[in-house]
C-alpha cells in the first residue's frame, strides 16, 4: 500500500456544543462558510443543495436573529423550514419536552434547530430522536452558531485567531456566547481574557481556558478583540448587581477605555445591544465596530452548519 | 415442634459482640437462639462456606413514597428491594402525600408493612406538613410508632423551630435528623458548583449550602444538648465540621451514601439525570473525604438515600428532573467496596450497615447476640453481577449504577426469622 493520505470528513451528525469540535473541525466550517457567504450576495440567494430536506426550528425561547438567521440560511439552500415557538416549558401544558420532540419526530424531520432555556436539552434531544440536532442556544451551556460566526468574522480580518488577545466583558456566568466563544477561541490558540464583577463570573471559569482578569482595563489590554455582552435585566432571585447604571459606570466599554487595546481593535456585541450600558453608542456604531458582519456571516456559518450536517455521516439521508 | 433454621459453616460477624468466627447459628420463633449438640428434627439448613452471616443490615433512610406517590413505589416494592440488597430493616422518610406528620399516617404506613419483606420504621415530620411551621405532634407520632422525625428533602430554615424541634424530641425520646441545606444558597442549582456546572452551564449548589446549615444543626445540638443526626453527608467541609463537633462532645451522629463515596460530580457527564441528587455529587476531593470519614469514624452509617422516581419525574430537561436515585440493590456490593479498597474492615463495614443504625433509631437488631431477634443477611462478598434495569425490583429504575458490574450480594436475608430473600446456589 503507498501512502494514502488521511483524508478530512466532517463527522458531526449534531451541532451541540463548539465544545466537541477538533480544531480541523473548526477551520473546515469556517472555510465551508466562507464559501457559502457569496450565495447571499447574488442576486438570487438560492442554491438546491438542501432541496427536499425538512427543518425545523423549534424555539423555547423568544429569538428574533438567531430563528430568523437559521431560516434565511436554510432557505437559501432550498430547504422547507417551518417554526414552532413553544411556551416556556411544554410540561406547564402536561406535555414533556420528549413527547413533544418524538411527535416531531413523527413528521421525519431531517434537522432539528433548537432553542430552549435549559441547558443539555439538545443532548437531552439526540437521546429520543433521529433527525439531526443543532443547538441554537441551550440555557448558560452553548451557542455554537455564534461562536462559529463570531471566530468567522475575527478571522476575515485578522487572518488568523492564533495568538490574538480577546477581551470578553460582562456576564459570563449566564451567557452561552461567551462560553462558546471561550471555548472556540482557546481552541484556535487565542488569548481569551474575561472581566466583570464577580458576581458574574462562573466557578472555576479558568477551566474552560480564559484568563480572569480584576479588571476590564487589563482585559482590554492590547487586546486585538473586545467583546461586549448583553446585560440582562436585574434578577429579582439574585442580585448579582446593583443597577444598570453603576454597571455602566464601571464596565461599560467606552471609548477611554479602548485606549488601552489594539488601535486596530475589532468591537463585537452577539446583540441586541443595550446602548448606553455595556457599551457606549459611539463605540457600537464606530471604528472597528463589526457587530452588524456578525450578523451576515450568522446566515453563512448556519447554511454552512445545516450543509455539513446533512453531509455527515449517520445523517438521515447522505 | 418449630422449624429451627440453622446457618452452617459461615463467617459470624458481629460488630455488637466484636464476633469475627467461623461457626453456625441457630434461628427458633423468629429468635437466635444457642446452638445444640444434635440437629433438631424440624430443621432448615443452609450450608454457608464462604459466606458471610451479619445482623441484618439497617438502611436508615429510604423513601417508600407511600402512601401518596404509589407509582414510584409502595412499602411493597420498597421492600422487596430492600431484601433483595440485604436489608432486613429500613426507615422511610415522611415526604408522603399526605405528609407523615401525625400519628394516622404512621399507623397507614405500618399496617401496609405487616407482612411486608422488612420491618419499617417510620419516620415522623419535623414541622406540621413540612412546612418549616410548627410542631408536629411528636408524642402521637412516636406512641404510633415513629421512631425520629425529619423534614427531609426540605430544610428547617427557621433556627428557632429547629431548637425547639430538637428539645420536644429529647423529651419524646425520638431522634432528630437533620437535611442539612441553606435554600437560599442551593435553590437555583442542579448540580454541584464547580468545574462541571460551569462546563454543562448548570447553575451550581455551592458546598457551602450544606456546611452552613451543618454549623448551624451542630451549634443547636449543643446549645439544647440534645442529640442530632445529620443525613446523607456528601462534602468534605460537612465532614470536617461533624469531626469536630464530636471531638468535643456534642452529640452527633451521621450518614453518608454510597454515591457519595463512590462517584463524583463527573458522573452528570452529558446531563444524566440518573445523576442529579440533592445534595449533588461532589469533586474527588469531597469523596475522598467522606471515604477518611467512614474510615475514621466521624460516619456513623452508610445509608441510601433511596430515592425512587418514574420517568416522568427524570427524563426531562436537567435543571426540571427530580433529584435522587435508587439505592437499596447497590448499596451492600458498593459498600463492599471499601472493604477491597482497604478503607474499612468487614467489621466495620457491618457496624457502619447494621449495628449501628439499629443503636441509633433505638431500634431491634444489629447483632448476632442468642436471644435477639433473627434478623439476619447472608453474604457472598464474591458473587459478582451486572446490575441491569430488568434485575431492578424497585419500581424505580433512576439509578447511576445501570449495568455496572458489583461484586457482593446478599444471598440469604432473614426477618424474624422468615425468609425474605434467597438467592442461594
Amino acid at each position: 500500500m503507498g501512502n494514502v493520505k488521511e483524508i478530512y470528513r466532517f463527522r458531526h451528525k449534531h451541532i451541540l456544543g463548539i465544545e466537541q469540535f477538533s480544531v480541523a473541525d473548526i477551520f473546515y466550517i469556517l472555510d465551508t462558510a466562507a464559501s457559502f457567504k457569496e450565495i447571499s450576495s447574488r442576486p438570487i440567494k438560492k442554491v438546491p443543495t438542501l432541496r427536499g430536506k425538512t427543518i425545523i426550528n423549534f424555539f423555547f425561547e423568544p429569538s428574533t436573529r438567531t430563528r430568523l438567521s437559521f431560516e434565511i440560511a436554510a432557505k437559501r439552500m432550498s430547504a422547507d423550514t417551518f417554526n414552532i415557538a413553544a411556551s416556556t416549558s411544554s410540561a406547564q401544558k402536561g406535555e414533556t419536552l420528549i413527547d413533544t420532540a418524538c411527535n416531531l419526530e413523527a413528521m421525519n424531520p431531517d434537522i432539528i434547530i433548537i432553542r430552549h432555556s435549559s441547558s443539555g436539552v439538545p443532548s437531552l434531544l439526540t437521546r429520543h430522536v433521529r433527525a439531526s440536532i443543532i443547538n441554537a442556544g441551550d440555557g448558560a451551556h452553548e451557542h455554537p452558531s455564534q461562536g462559529l460566526l463570531d471566530l468567522m468574522t475575527v478571522r476575515e480580518h485578522k487572518g488568523k485567531i492564533e495568538g490574538l488577545k480577546v477581551a470578553i466583558v460582562g456576564d459570563i456566568a449566564h451567557s452561552r456566547v461567551a462560553h462558546s466563544n471561550i471555548v472556540g477561541f482557546t481552541k484556535l490558540g487565542a488569548e481569551v481574557r474575561v472581566a466583570g464583577p464577580a458576581t458574574f463570573m462562573p466557578p472555576y471559569i479558568e477551566s474552560l481556558g480564559a484568563r480572569l482578569c480584576g479588571s476590564v482595563e487589563e482585559a482590554v489590554q492590547d487586546a486585538d478583540v473586545v467583546m461586549a455582552l448583553r446585560i440582562q435585566k436585574e434578577r429579582q432571585d439574585d442580585p448579582l448587581i446593583p443597577s444598570l447604571r453603576e454597571y455602566s459606570q464601571f464596565y461599560g466599554i467606552n471609548r477611554s477605555l479602548l485606549r488601552h487595546a489594539r488601535p486596530d481593535v475589532l468591537i463585537m456585541h452577539p446583540g441586541p445591544i443595550n446602548r448606553g450600558v455595556e457599551m457606549s453608542p459611539d463605540v457600537a456604531d464606530g471604528a472597528g465596530s463589526v457587530i452588524l458582519e456578525q450578523v451576515t456571516n450568522g446566515v453563512a456559518v448556519r447554511m454552512a452548519l445545516l450543509y455539513l450536517v446533512m453531509g455527515s455521516e449517520g445523517s438521515r439521508v447522505g | 415442634m418449630t422449624i429451627v433454621t440453622i446457618l452452617q459453616n459461615g463467617r459470624l460477624i458481629d460488630p455488637a459482640g466484636g464476633v469475627d468466627v467461623a461457626g453456625d447459628l441457630w434461628l427458633q420463633d423468629g429468635v437466635i437462639v444457642p446452638a445444640r449438640e444434635h440437629l433438631p428434627e424440624n430443621n432448615l439448613v443452609f450450608d454457608l462456606q464462604g459466606k458471610w452471616i451479619v445482623p441484618g443490615l439497617i438502611d436508615m433512610h429510604v423513601h417508600l413514597r407511600d402512601p401518596g406517590e404509589e407509582y414510584k413505589e409502595t412499602v411493597a416494592t420498597g421492600t422487596r428491594a430492600a431484601a433483595a440488597g440485604g436489608f432486613t430493616a429500613v426507615a422511610c422518610m415522611p415526604n408522603t402525600h399526605p405528609v407523615n406528620d401525625n400519628a394516622a399516617v404512621t399507623r397507614f404506613i405500618l399496617e401496609k408493612a405487616r407482612g411486608a419483606s422488612a420491618r419499617v420504621y417510620p419516620v415522623g415530620a419535623i414541622s406540621k406538613g413540612s412546612s418549616g411551621e410548627g410542631l408536629a405532634e411528636y408524642g402521637e407520632l412516636k406512641e404510633a410508632g415513629a421512631v425520629a422525625v425529619t423534614d427531609d428533602g426540605l430544610p428547617v430554615f427557621d433556627s428557632q423551630l429547629m431548637r425547639r424541634a430538637m428539645e420536644y424530641a429529647g423529651s419524646h425520646e425520638l431522634l432528630v435528623i437533620s437535611h442539612s441545606e441553606e435554600i437560599a444558597l442551593s435553590r437555583s442549582g442542579s448540580m454541584n458548583e464547580g468545574v462541571v456546572s460551569t462546563r454543562l452551564g448548570l447553575r451550581g449548589i455551592p458546598v457551602a449550602a450544606e456546611s452552613i446549615m451543618v454549623y448551624r444543626e451542630l451549634a443547636l445540638a449543643e446549645l439544647t444538648g440534645q442529640r442530632v443526626h445529620i443525613a446523607h453527608v456528601s462534602t468534605a467541609a460537612a465532614t470536617d465540621l461533624i469531626r469536630q463537633a464530636k471531638a468535643r462532645g456534642v452529640q452527633v451522629t451521621a450518614e453518608t451514601t454510597p454515591h457519595y463515596f463512590t462517584l463524583t460530580e463527573e458522573a452528570v457527564a452529558e446531563y444524566d439525570t440518573n445523576a442529579k441528587m440533592n445534595p449533588p455529587l461532589r469533586t474527588e476531593a469531597d469523596r475522598q473525604a467522606i471515604r477518611e470519614g467512614l474510615r475514621d469514624g466521624t460516619f456513623d452509617a452508610i445509608a441510601t438515600d433511596h430515592a425512587p422516581h418514574s420517568v416522568l419525574e427524570k427524563e426531562l430537561e436537567f435543571d426540571q428532573a427530580a433529584n435522587g436515585i435508587i439505592g437499596l440493590e447497590t448499596s451492600l456490593p458498593l459498600s463492599l467496596n471499601l472493604v477491597r479498597d482497604g478503607v474499612i474492615d468487614v467489621m466495620r463495614l457491618v457496624e457502619l450497615m447494621s449495628t449501628a443504625p439499629a443503636r441509633i433509631l433505638k431500634v431491634q437488631g444489629g447483632t448476632l447476640a442468642v436471644g435477639s431477634v433473627a434478623d439476619i443477611t447472608v453474604i457472598d462478598p464474591d458473587r459478582e453481577f451486572t446490575f441491569t434495569r430488568e434485575s431492578i425490583l424497585s419500581k424505580g429504575k433512576n439509578s447511576p449504577f445501570l449495568d455496572w458490574k458489583l461484586r457482593g450480594k446478599a444471598v440469604l436475608t432473614i426477618m424474624g426469622g422468615r425468609i425474605t430473600h434467597n438467592e442461594m446456589e
